[in-house]
């Protein structure tokens, strides 16, 4: 909308000629009324957009804001503990030690044992909604379940991950042999797969619909079976679409916090194995955020926190960015 | 041998989609275990003192959540009352600009903004709101305010590009400024997309717990005080769902049946809205 | 057109926004930046809740703070909200002047001490036990430990129930084959203090291995927050032990080891044995350990807790009717808040511990002049 039309069409028209218009007194009081409303209509525009505009510019700031703050408070650390920070496993606060590296650790095994575990799943959510029941009650029941799982808030997955699932395991672990916990690395992806299921699931049923049907149609005519559709179709065509929900699920994956730190146990240590304890990033800024009581050790989380943003920030970029190549493709 | 070839794809066919539907049908099973669960367990907690009690100490019975509740409600619609505002006007500047070079970025970033963990907005909340001024209520509204933001301004953005510009241009042509046309005429006819777009953000927040455990604390204590600190169902349910106490664990189980309803109420009216309207999200 | 050359241009009016915000947001990190030990300006951080205190810290003390604020809440009509965040974030945020008083069962310690802006003050409210709960249900009977036990079993060298020596301190008790389960503090915690402190004591191999603190490197074990978590991973775990104030084992019912103490004897933990152990020359500043005690039939795994506030109480301007209730709050906690604990397992104090307790309330002041009469 350029500026020129609106401030016009503030302003009288008539098809009276202006000599008769503004030749009375009344009529030219009236005029200048006009003009005065006229432009000060024209200013509360004015102002509106620049409200707009600003508003507009918020989202940029408060989120140029939380970087800054995360790499400011990290400086102290990075002046402290150098790059290294990221490859050393001790976390010690009493003895001001802090090595990220078993966080980083837990957060990328948890992520990606979540991630395998739920993308046969998701796969088939997509698939199913998406190619074979498009319409009716059935499929609709499903794409609500779906949808519900995004919805239950994460604290109330942590605490039955709690009472159902850790015992769960627990007798697992007493079948496989190895230390009867319960807690640990392969409670908290469990429950983390389930989690991010709807994600791919959601993402990867829009992009299953958007392949062209004269694609598939071409197929069904050569005598190809639905399947043989699916695999030779559907997929390659959907796979860069599939791919961004997948990474849309890993990145809500790595920023999940409650419902792991309720479950992984809270070690500094390095996890061994999936039925050992561990943590993430997210899960140690949790617990130990309020009662860091050294400069170098708040630091030393906030450095996690930007880790976390950055890596987070990134993986939803890379998705977001195939997606937008996808649908405008 | 051709004949056995195309049955034996057939038989493929039917195995693969069987394996899909079993698959797709197992996703919901953990669902419904858990809601069972909550459900089960959680219902019997609810009577009225469990709902204007406070929790009692260790070592007493009879508690209940009345001050995680207000507080809930307290802290979502002050975040509600910041988001709202804000997140539409912003919307309302995205739709109105689709290219430009701030629009871009503000789009860019509102993206960034909705993947930022959850975690990370409370410590940068605590530095920004709670370190100056103390923890309150307030400041964890702000917080949940700043992750309900991307989801208000997307999905007003959505809502709005799909209008059409006629609408818009015959407010023009009729001389209506630009103020009166967005107000009296776009966003009453968004208003359903709008309105599910804010339901949707709300329901996210309800239950989010990582900002609120820096900034607004917890509360013993049945408070209204926005500048004090204040304590929130999610809270709640993550200090006693590990604690050993029986009657406290109780109280997580009830207060998380009552979570799981609000949140669920908001998901089901955002649905009949958006099919009422049929509007696409 | 005239409109786009005033003060209205949109260029203008983003230069004057961002300048703004900018200064805003400058402000704003200035001012988190410049107190890294909390030196904010500003009004009063917890002027917030006016007719509320604001208190956090130890998860040992708060079953024994709940029971007392609600008696004196009902008295006195005043609240305290406590938030048992553990000991170690109790000092944080009262250095960073976020509440009232901080709650710990570990004083501070030189460097916590040299992050504070002005001195603090520790008034001791109570003293207690660290229990060794456990969960072995097929063992009625209570186990003995012995302080190479415990060592061995936190230090992972000790790894079945039914190892050589702990069937050796626990004659005729038929001991499962279970893998130990070691529980301990996933945030930073006194309790866990007290504990480290006298592990620190009795073996030499925990000192240099891992030493004491509020939270400490842990060779083994999974980390639960609170005394409320560890409480919890004890109970649904078979054959988990942890450490955990005494007051919480009694009420979940969790069966806890006796230990053995520097005399040979093995020792319960009950009231009377801390009683016992507390009995030690208590300094002026009340800071003094009771772990090892000497006593013959104290409990050795003891200690005090302490509630920690600033002694100058007149900073982010804080009224002197704020800093008098507190001042009164914690009078009455060493004084006839002491009557609640032997209800919830907890030693009331010494006479001596209370008289030394008064003497540090009375250097407490606002602007230089003391607070209680």
């Amino acid at each position: 909308m350029e500026t020129t039309s609106v401030e016009n069409s503030g302003v009288t028209r008539s098809d009276l000629p202006l000599r008769v218009i503004n030749s009375t007194p009344e009529a030219i009081a009236k005029g200048k009324s006009r003009v005065k409303r006229s432009f000060r209509q024209i200013r509360t525009e004015t102002v509106f957009r620049h409200t707009l505009t600003i508003l507009g510019g918020l989202m940029v700031v408060l989120v140029l804001g939380i970087m800054l703050t995360l790499v400011v408070k990290s400086v102290p650390s990075i002046k402290a503990l150098g790059i290294k920070y990221l490859w050393s496993s001790t976390w010690d606060p009493v003895h001001d030690i802090y090595g990220a590296a078993p966080f980083l650790v837990g957060t990328l095994v948890t992520s990606f044992l979540a991630l395998i575990i739920s993308i046969p799943f998701s796969l088939a959510v997509a698939i199913f909604l998406g190619e074979y029941y498009p319409k009716g009650w059935l499929p609709n029941f499903l794409k609500n379940a779906v949808e519900l799982i995004a919805a239950v808030p994460s604290v109330i997955y942590g605490f039955w991950a709690v009472a159902v699932l850790v015992p769960i395991v627990r007798s697992l672990e007493t079948h496989v042999g190895a230390q009867p916990i319960g807690n640990g690395i392969l409670a908290s992806s469990l429950i983390l797969a389930v989690m991010v299921i709807p994600y791919a699931a959601s993402l990867g049923r829009s992009m299953i619909q958007l392949t062209p049907s004269s694609l598939k149609e071409a197929a069904y005519g050569l005598g190809a079976t639905r399947w043989e559709v699916i695999r030779r179709v559907i997929l390659p065509y959907t796979k860069s679409g599939l791919f961004a929900g997948i990474l849309l699920s890993l990145g809500r994956a790595l920023g999940e916090t409650m419902a792991v730190t309720m479950v992984i146990g809270n070690t500094s240590r390095m996890p061994t194995s999936i039925f050992d304890l561990g943590n993430t990033m997210a899960s140690v800024i949790a617990n130990e955020f309020v009662e860091a009581d050294k400069p170098v050790y708040v630091s030393a989380l906030m450095e996690l926190g930007l880790v976390l943003f950055l890596v987070t920030v990134v993986i939803n970029m890379i998705g977001k960015k195939i997606i937008d190549r996808f649908t405008n493709d | 041998m051709e004949l056995r070839s195309v049955k034996y794809r057939i038989a493929k066919n039917y195995g693969f989609k069987a394996l899909v539907m079993i698959f797709a049908f197992a996703c919901v099973i953990p669902l419904l275990f858990i809601l069972f669960f909550i459900v089960s367990k959680g219902i019997t907690q609810i009577n009225w003192h469990f709902l204007t009690r406070i929790p009692k100490p260790v070592g007493e019975s009879g508690g209940g959540i009345a001050n995680a509740l207000v507080g809930s409600v307290l802290i979502v619609l002050m975040a509600v009352v910041i988001a709202i505002p804000i997140g539409i006007l912003g919307g309302i500047y995205l739709s109105e600009n689709k290219k430009g070079r701030l629009a871009y970025w503000s789009r860019l970033c509102t993206d960034v903004l909705q993947g930022v963990p959850s975690i990370v907005i409370g410590i940068v909340a605590y530095f920004w709101i709670v370190k100056p001024f103390g923890f309150s209520a307030l400041s964890g509204s702000i917080a949940l305010a700043i992750m309900m933001l991307p989801i208000v301004v997307r999905s007003t953005e959505e809502t709005l590009k799909l209008l059409p510009s006629s609408l818009q241009e015959a407010g023009f042509a009729l001389g209506m400024p630009f103020h009166r046309v967005i107000f009296k005429v776009i966003v009453p006819v968004g208003t359903s997309g709008i309105l599910s777009g804010v339901m949707l953000a709300v329901a996210r927040i309800s239950g989010e717990t990582a900002p609120l455990l820096f900034t607004a604390l917890g509360n013993n204590y049945l408070s209204w005080n926005i500048f004090g600190t204040m304590h929130s169902l999610p809270k709640l349910i993550y200090d006693y769902s590990t604690s050993a106490y029986d009657e406290w664990k109780n109280l997580a189980w009830g207060a998380s049946f009552v979570l799981l309803l609000w949140v669920l109420l908001l998901n089901l009216l955002t649905k009949l809205i958006t099919r009422k309207w049929k509007v696409q999200l | 057109m005239i409109m786009k050359k005033n003060w209205l241009s949109l260029r203008s009016t983003i230069t004057i926004a961002a300048l703004a915000l900018g200064s805003m947001v400058t402000a704003f990190s200035l001012v988190s930046c410049g107190g890294g030990g909390g030196a904010a300006t500003g009004g009063d951080s917890t002027a917030g809740n006016s007719d509320a205190l604001l208190g956090a810290g130890s998860s040992f003390d708060y079953i024994l703070f709940s029971k007392q604020f609600s008696q004196y809440n009902q008295a006195n009509g005043l609240k305290v909200n406590y938030q048992s965040v553990g000991s170690g974030a109790g000092i944080s945020q009262l250095t960073n002047k976020t509440v009232d008083f901080g709650a710990s069962d570990a004083v501070m310690n030189g460097k916590q001490d040299s992050a504070l802006s002005s001195p603090a003050i520790h008034i001791p409210v109570t003293a207690g036990a660290v229990a060794l709960s456990y969960n072995l249900p097929g063992v009625k009977d209570t186990l003995n430990l012995t302080p190479d036990i415990i060592a061995g079993m936190y230090l992972g060298t000790i790894t079945k129930w039914n190892d050589p020596k702990i069937a050796a301190a626990n004659k005729g008790v038929k001991l499962p084959s279970n893998a130990i389960l070691i529980a301990h503090r996933s945030d930073g915690s006194g309790t866990t203090n007290i504990f480290t402190t006298y592990l620190a004591k009795v073996s030499p191999d925990w000192n240099t291995k891992v030493g004491k603190g509020s939270a400490v490197n842990w060779p083994t074990g999974i980390g639960g927050k609170g005394s409320e978590g560890v409480s919890g991973t004890v109970k649904g775990t078979e054959g988990a032990i942890g450490y955990v104030e005494m007051s919480y084992a009694i009420q979940n019912k969790i069966p806890f080891a006796r230990v053995q103490n520097k005399a040979g004897a093995f020792i319960t933990p009950t009231i009377a044995s801390v009683t016992a152990a507390a009995n030690v020359q208590i300094p002026p500043d009340s800071k003094v350990s009771l772990t090892n005690t000497d006593a013959p039939d104290g409990y050795p795994i003891s200690g005090f807790s302490w509630v920690i506030i600033y002694k100058e109480q007149n900073y982010n301007g804080r009224s002197l009717d704020r800093a008098t209730k507190l001042l009164k709050l914690l009078s009455w906690m060493i004084h006839d808040g002491q009557q609640y604990s032997a209800a919830l397992n907890y030693a009331p104090l010494s006479p001596a511990a209370v008289n030394v307790g008064d003497a540090i309330l009375k250097t407490a002041t606002y602007d230089g002049k003391p607070i209680l009469p």
